[in-house]
């Protein structure tokens, strides 16, 4: 079991600078994080872009300031639990907070602060409208074993690296490989797209561009995909697996069964020092509402500083809080 | 002209009467969350996410989608012809009496 002072569920700008905060009041503190890396969206969605808001920094690319942040809070030496996602939460008798992941590492901390975003990243679902009966009866939105489409036929839905990648390798394993995509041009490595086209010649894999999925239909389990090519019109398909590869997108998951008050998926929160309604549990950065909130990073900020004062009196009730100037101490780390 | 005036249809059909000020460099995106209207918006306009694609119903004609808006509209659902990501629309006067559907959300 992983024992911590503050676990924060969320390893996203504002989790990370928690660390910081939390350190110079000598709590330590521990990550969870559903992504396989930390830095939260500015890692999985735009490390190269440029923010302009952070300040003090005019410009600064999203994954270089994830680098600054765990520069800032390596001194107190955060523990990470990467690559799984925050499940269940429950009280023990003697007042700690356990939280298990999917992957059944337990965390113990007598504070819990959800930095979690959006929520955890998950594969983006179609809109069709009987998906969901389809799901594991043919409908997949990952590859996780490519031996389970031996000698089947698969159709994937999709023009990123994923997409391409899976259609090139299912090429020699599937019996029948159908690549669907919306338009003639793909956005991903070159390299793959001169890949797919070739096994396309080949004969290996087929390429249906300008074509998207618009409907599932079987008994039971998937039989069919129906197609909506733009010169040929609807298409029937047979197939024995569907797999749509759009990407990931964040949903607020279990945390949403934590019995905190949620509008409209975020956490509301008290702004005298972000706690939630659960005493123990505090909500920072995207994931929180309250009446004027707004969504950037350097509100997260404030939010995380404020929450480890709170955070520091309730684990050390009979103390002082030591609020530090670090212009007057320096960093002083684990 | 101070602000243009477009119609907005969500996800359920119903219209939304949308006031929009030019001068503010706002996109679409922006006005129709700032409206209330439930767009995700989850990178915050910087076209990697998809959340904000729209029909757009009227025939204004608008600046021609980039290479980046046509990439990451590869990863939003049942792309029409006249398929636009919101953040990539810069709200200029000649918007006035736009008319924009909200596209299906992948769950």
């Amino acid at each position: 079991m992983i024992k911590t002072d503050i676990l924060i569920i969320g390893a996203g700008p504002t989790g990370l600078f928690a660390v910081f905060e939390a350190g110079l009041l000598r709590l330590r503190c521990h990550l969870i994080d559903s992504l396989p890396q930390a830095g939260g969206q500015l890692a999985e969605i735009y490390p190269k872009k440029p923010i302009y808001d952070i300040p003090g920094m005019p410009e600064v690319l999203a994954g270089d300031l994830v680098d600054g942040l765990m520069k800032q809070a390596a001194p107190f030496k955060p523990g990470f639990t990467l690559g799984e996602r925050a499940e269940t939460l429950e009280k023990t008798e003697d007042g700690q907070f356990l939280v298990i992941t999917n992957k059944g590492t337990v965390h113990s901390a007598p504070v819990v602060a959800i930095a979690g975003g959006l929520g955890s990243f998950e594969p983006r679902k179609p809109p069709l409208g009987n998906i969901a009966d389809f799901e594991d009866k043919g409908v997949s939105y990952m590859v996780k074993n490519p031996e389970d489409y031996r000698d089947k036929r698969v159709v994937i839905a999709g023009g990123g690296d994923s997409a391409l990648d899976w259609a090139i390798y299912l090429a020699d394993v599937a019996s029948e490989v159908t690549l669907v995509h919306r338009r003639e041009g793909f956005r991903a490595a070159v390299d793959s797209v001169e890949k797919a086209r070739a096994l396309d010649k080949e004969g290996k894999i087929r390429l249906l561009t300008s074509a998207q999925v618009t409907g599932l239909s079987g008994n039971g389990r998937l039989e069919t995909v129906l197609i909506n090519h733009k010169k040929k019109g609807g298409i029937e398909l047979e197939t024995d697996f569907f797999i749509p590869l759009f990407g990931l997108i964040p949903k607020l998951g279990p945390i949403a069964d934590w019995g905190l008050d949620i509008k409209d998926n975020a956490i509301r929160v008290d702004t005298f020092d972000y706690s939630t309604n659960v005493p123990g549990i505090y909500a920072i950065g995207d994931i929180n509402t309250y009446p004027g909130k707004l969504k950037l990073i350097l509100c997260g900020f404030h939010e995380a500083t404020l929450m480890c004062q709170s955070a520091y009196k309730r684990i050390n009730p009979d103390k002082k809080v030591s609020f530090k100037y670090t212009t007057v101490s320096g960093i002083e780390g684990f | 002209m101070d602000s243009v005036k477009i119609k907005a249809i969500d996800r359920e059909g119903v219209e939304h009467m949308i006031e929009a000020p030019v001068d503010m460099n706002l996109n679409l995106m922006e006005a129709l969350k700032g409206s209330g209207l439930d767009v995700k918006a989850t990178c915050g306009g910087m076209a990697l996410c998809s959340t904000c694609h729209v029909y757009i119903l009227t025939d204004h004609s608008l600046a021609e989608p980039t290479e980046d808006e046509e990439d990451m509209l590869d990863s939003a659902f049942l792309v029409e012809d006249n398929s636009r990501l919101g953040c990539q629309l810069r709200i200029e006067s000649d918007m006035d009496g736009l008319v924009v559907q909200l596209a299906p959300d992948g769950d």
